[in-house]
């Protein structure tokens, strides 16, 4: 039997409470297992008499999707959601994710039929409003980060990247100039080595100095004629504001290069520092990090990014004018005046929806709310980082800006790694913070609380942290290996899930041991 | 059947006649943990000592495999696709990876021998 | 401000607790010059939830909304009907709030509802495998292009004349930065192409779209054939998902790869976005795939649960070789069409598309018989093109004054085409009622007379 030291329960109240609402978490089938032949939840109006057109390319075979109705459907997705935790249900301190409160305004805003029910081929007189709106929000990212143009279409960080490496990449061509290669420091996001080298480029990292930031000397020595950028994380990945960087991008400029900042980490100086004022010619904003449209389990997103005049011309189509026209759209190349645009990154227009919610959000905080944003975000992360430091290892010294990271010397020699310190954290009531980046870090914790967070919570988590810290030190290694063991699941098999994947459900599968029917099928051909 | 010889990336080599026979090592498919795919080169590539040749990856990373030596690809280690974990149950004997007709069988003499090998992991860790 | 939880003891005791007496402290690595003293200026300060929102809502009051009068536009964006219990279920903040699944055991909503949207998209394609969603059409076009050139080691495609411009053009975006090159068909709104012509053993990949942009249905299995004689694969893209419940799918054809816009289920307008990119492909492709795939496995209990699985083929494990530089999908959309699928079922969809398919043929014999007006389709699912008399774009203009949204002219996609000039894309959902044809049948015959 279980008991601590003490002799009384060591659980906290949210575990008993975890505990004792297990029986509410029901195990739910998926919807290819409760379907029934006839039934559905659309009702739709009797079918008109009509001439068949199909030119011979009639469906013959059944789909194969099952029938239910819609309390079914409800009830099936309400089941599966209890499974999840969200920013509402709980603290989620994902470092570099930004999983700040996402405000229902913004939803509700965005589902006005004058934003949700337009369609983007709609003639431009019938859509003034929501082009307006798409200006605006331009007009507010260029002036918080003080750059004077944008481009809003790219669909997500990555996108946004892509966009600003190509915009680099027409610069560098109507300059004449043949660069090839893109500096990189080690501790980037994967995206960053990713975006440059599908553009061409060859990518060569950059070793962080001890004080986990860009080491302007190395940096300088590979800087030359044949470098097109460097691609900076700023505040960087460590969670550190790189302090020489009005040098490096005095060095970047003078070798010819452009300087990209992965503005993913953008929520910790929003409002109080503008990227302009670093040097930085080419910055992506993520409107799902910093200005609070919703994740959603991974996605949508949204990547706008703001361009110095030194690549202002080279933008994505389409983009909006204003004249006395009113509001326009340009779509083509042969009607850029003025603007050489390099072509066309994604379907229509950019994200509108996310553009709704993020000015809601925009509009709601003002420039003086923004200002506590950053504050507060970083004021947040260093509380964390002052509370734990004594008891775990931080492996650069404060302050930090809207992250705290912590790495796993703290946890040498007890068995216990930082994956079981995250999955025992999950029966604590808290979403694991990001584990294992950056890379630069030997076990990374990367704590990122945002500003959305009260005192209280913060509280309750450090609480819970050092608790797990105490079971470290008691030695209670079966505890972490076990976690978590009140969550909706237990800690799944994903080298199974790797090796003979399984990746849709098949009726095979259930007869056949979990079977893949298609390998079988494949092999076979 | 000549003694077995080591790289510094954790590659082994061991020459039969004009073939050698490679793999990554024990130590490689620990530091790994479980492996879940090996993607294995064409027959008849050719390749130069210490090109990428292979790569080997378990559900969370995807590491590269060198070649040991200059030569041809003559044949693969097909049983790896049906059962990628023979890589971490035998990587020195069944888990092989490829087969590789040197250019120059003489060139392994530039590999660590077995005690220098064990030596050198020993300093990493 | 209602965001913002610290009060400003809160903050007084936080500072202690860190040894500093102020928040600018904390700031200290940003250089001097580039500090600011206060608020970015010119900007407006916070406001009261209905401040913005009647902002907000003076801005949408000065679009026309595509409920608000008979609307007929297509050309890759379809307005259907979406179930209100869709929108009510995906306002659950379990879903709405919450990261990608890479914490499978307080992430097995997610997971599931991907892996069955994975198993739906395969369903409807009739193809292997599908990932779990890219940003849009488009770029899963794009996408697909670049991992047939991977697979065949290729680095030419051909691109039918016919293919939706948008997906053309992202496709061409990627081939220059990129480095590949393609051929691109002319459009045809009445011809067939011939694209097996343009098939060598130097072509990587052959696209086209089903039905077409100008509306118009093919079976493919022939080119898919000549493709597979000569080592290249085949691309599917479909822009109205909708049609596959009524046409035969590109699986049955012989496709490698197929790529589709799923926003007709399950998804509004939104002007443009966000959608949801399919990508579905042939088994033995797996390893090549762009972006996240679900997979099934089991628990430490051996209970059947999912996780994100061959994810070394992405930009977070193999950054610059990485199969794409994709991080961010287009999950909460996808979730949207799962949902909206399986309340649809076999019954609902496969009724759905002959509705749509029904009431777009009435329309048709409608307008044939306006003096003047000609429709090229011999076949079409829900979309067709009509040919009037004078420019397309000023009859639009003309009935988005009544307000009549008639449909998207051809010249606004290919605006170097002259000879497109007159073409009108119609498209025709359950949506449209028999007064809004009764109003735009009535409206053409005026402003072409």
């Amino acid at each position: 039997m279980s008991m601590n030291t003490q002799g009384r329960p060591s659980k906290s109240a949210i575990v008993l409470a975890m505990e004792a609402n297990k029986g509410l978490v029901l195990d739910e089938p998926l919807i290819f297992e409760q379907g029934a032949e006839g039934r559905t939840g659309i009702d739709l109006p009797e079918l008109p008499k009509y001439k068949e057109r199909l030119g011979g390319v009639r469906r013959r075979a059944a789909i194969g999707l099952p029938g239910l109705s819609e309390p079914q459907v409800v009830r099936h997705y309400t089941r599966l959601s209890q499974k999840n935790f969200g920013i509402d249900s709980t603290f989620y301190p994902l470092g570099s994710c930004t999983m700040k409160h996402n405000p229902r305004l913004n939803e509700k805003m965005a589902r006005l039929p004058g934003f949700g029910d337009l369609h983007p081929m709609q003639p431009t007189s019938t859509v003034q409003g929501a082009l307006e709106l798409i200006d605006q929000l331009a007009h507010w990212l260029k002036t918080l980060t003080g750059m004077p143009a944008v481009a809003m279409v790219p669909g997500a960080g990555a996108h946004g990247e892509f966009c600003g490496m190509a915009a680099i990449k027409r610069a560098l061509e109507a300059r004449g100039e043949h660069r090839t290669k893109v500096l990189v420091p080690e501790s980037a996001h994967g995206t960053n080595p990713a975006t440059a080298a599908a553009l061409g480029f060859t990518v060569e990292a950059i070793p962080a100095n001890a004080e986990g930031r860009v080491d302007l000397a190395i940096l300088k020595s590979k800087l030359g004629p044949d470098v097109a950028a460097l691609m900076l994380t700023n505040p960087n990945t460590c969670g550190l504001f790189e302090r020489d960087i009005v040098a490096i991008a005095d060095a970047v400029h003078k070798a010819g290069a452009f300087f990209y900042c992965d503005g993913a980490n953008f929520n910790a100086i929003v409002g109080r520092v503008r990227p302009a004022d670093l040097g930085i010619d080419v910055m992506h904003i993520n409107l799902h990090k910093t200005f609070s449209t919703p994740h959603g389990g991974g996605g949508p997103g949204s990547g706008p990014i703001v361009m110095a005049e030194s690549l202002a011309e080279f933008v994505p189509l389409p983009y909006i004018v204003h004249d006395n026209q009113g509001f326009r759209l340009i779509e083509h190349a042969v009607d850029a005046m003025g603007k050489k645009p390099f072509g066309r990154l994604k379907g229509f227009h950019g994200q509108m929806g996310m553009f709704v919610r993020a000015l809601a959000y925009i509009l709601s905080h003002g420039a003086d709310g923004l200002w506590q944003v950053a504050s507060d975000a970083v004021l947040n992360a260093n509380y964390i980082l002052a509370s734990l430091q004594d008891v775990m290892s931080a492996p650069f010294k404060g302050p930090c800006m809207h992250e705290a990271l912590f790495d796993d010397r703290f946890l040498k020699d007890t068995g216990i790694t930082t994956v079981d310190m995250a999955k025992a954290l999950i029966d604590r009531g808290f979403h694991p913070m990001t584990m294992y980046f950056p890379l630069v870090v030997h076990g990374a914790f990367l704590i990122e609380p945002t500003e959305t967070e009260s005192k209280e919570t913060l509280d309750a988590f450090i609480a819970a942290m050092r608790d797990l810290v105490r079971e470290v030190r008691l030695g209670n290694v079966e505890m972490f290996k076990q976690s978590p063991r009140f969550a909706p699941s237990r800690r799944m098999d994903e080298t199974r899930a790797a090796r003979s994947p399984i990746l849709k459900w098949t009726p095979a599968d259930r007869e056949e041991n979990g079977d893949n029917g298609d390998i079988t099928r494949d092999a076979a051909e | 059947m000549s003694q077995t010889r080591f790289t510094k990336e954790h590659e082994w080599a061991r020459v039969d006649g004009d073939v050698a026979i490679c793999g990554i090592t024990d130590y490689a498919q620990k530091a790994l943990g479980d492996i879940v795919y090996v993607e294995l080169p064409a027959i008849g590539k050719k390749v130069k000592q210490g090109e990428q040749v292979a790569v080997v990856e378990s559900s969370k990373a995807a590491s590269e495999v060198y070649a040991p030596v200059d030569g041809e690809v003559v044949a693969v280690n097909d049983n790896l696709s049906n059962d990628p974990g023979k890589v971490n149950a035998a990587a020195q004997s069944d888990g092989w990876f490829f087969k590789i007709k040197a250019a120059n069988a003489a060139q392994t003499g530039s590999l660590m021998d077995e005690p220098t090998y064990q030596n050198y992991v020993k300093g990493l860790s | 401000m209602r965001y913002l939880p610290l009060t400003e003891d809160d903050r007084q005791g936080m500072l202690a607790k860190i040894g500093v007496k102020s928040v600018d402290e904390l700031f200290c690595d940003v250089p001097d010059a580039a500090h600011l003293d206060g608020p970015v200026w010119d900007l407006p300060n916070h406001q009261s939830e209905y401040e913005v929102d009647r902002a907000l809502s003076a801005l949408a009051a000065k679009n026309v909304a595509a409920g608000s009068c008979p609307f007929f536009i297509g050309a890759g964006a379809y307005r259907h009907h979406v179930p209100a219990s869709v929108d009510q279920m995906l306002l659950r903040g379990e879903f709405l709030t919450s990261y990608t699944p890479y914490q499978p055991e307080v992430a097995q909503g997610t997971l599931q509802h991907m892996f069955e949207f994975q198993t739906q998209i395969c369903l409807l394609t009739a193809m292997d495998v599908a990932n779990a969603s890219m940003y849009d059409g488009p770029t899963a076009c794009a996408e697909a292009v670049m991992m047939a050139n991977r697979i065949t080691q290729r680095r030419h495609a051909v691109i039918s004349g016919n293919l939706h411009p948008h997906y053309r053009e992202t496709t061409e975006t990627m081939a220059q930065m990129t480095g590949f090159t393609l051929e691109i068909g002319q459009p045809s709104p009445q011809a067939a192409e011939d694209l097996i012509k343009l098939i060598d053993d130097k072509t990587s990949c052959v696209v086209v779209q089903n039905p077409d942009f100008f509306g118009r249905l093919s079976d493919y299995t022939k080119l898919a054939a000549a493709c597979q004689a000569k080592g290249a694969l085949l691309i599917v893209a479909i822009a109205e998902i909708v049609s596959l419940g009524l046409i035969k799918p590109p699986g049955e054809m012989g496709a490698d790869i197929v790529v589709a816009e799923g926003q007709g289920i399950g998804n509004g307008l939104n002007f443009g976005g966000p959608y949801v990119g399919l990508f579905a492909c042939k088994q033995k492709y797996i390893r090549q795939m762009p972006g996240r795939l679900c997979g099934e496995t089991v628990d430490a209990d051996g209970k059947r649960g999912f996780v994100l699985t061959l994810s070394t083929r992405e930009q977070h494990i193999r950054r610059e070789k990485a199969t794409s530089n994709i991080c961010t999908s287009s999950v909460l959309c996808a979730l949207g069409f799962t949902m909206h699928l399986s309340l649809l079922g076999e019954k609902g969809l496969t009724g759905l598309a002959e509705l749509n398919h029904a009431k777009a043929s009435n329309l048709v014999d409608q307008l044939a018989e306006i003096p003047g007006c000609r429709v090229l389709n011999e076949n079409f699912f829900n979309e067709f093109t009509l040919q009037l008399p004078k420019p397309a774009s000023a009859v639009v203009d003309e009935l988005a004054k009544r307000p009549i949204l008639a449909g998207v002219p051809v010249s606004r996609l290919y605006p170097d085409k002259p000879a497109l000039e007159n073409l009108l894309l119609v498209t025709v959902t359950e949506l449209t009622s028999d007064k809004d044809v009764e109003v735009l049948v009535r409206a053409l015959r005026e402003v072409c007379k």
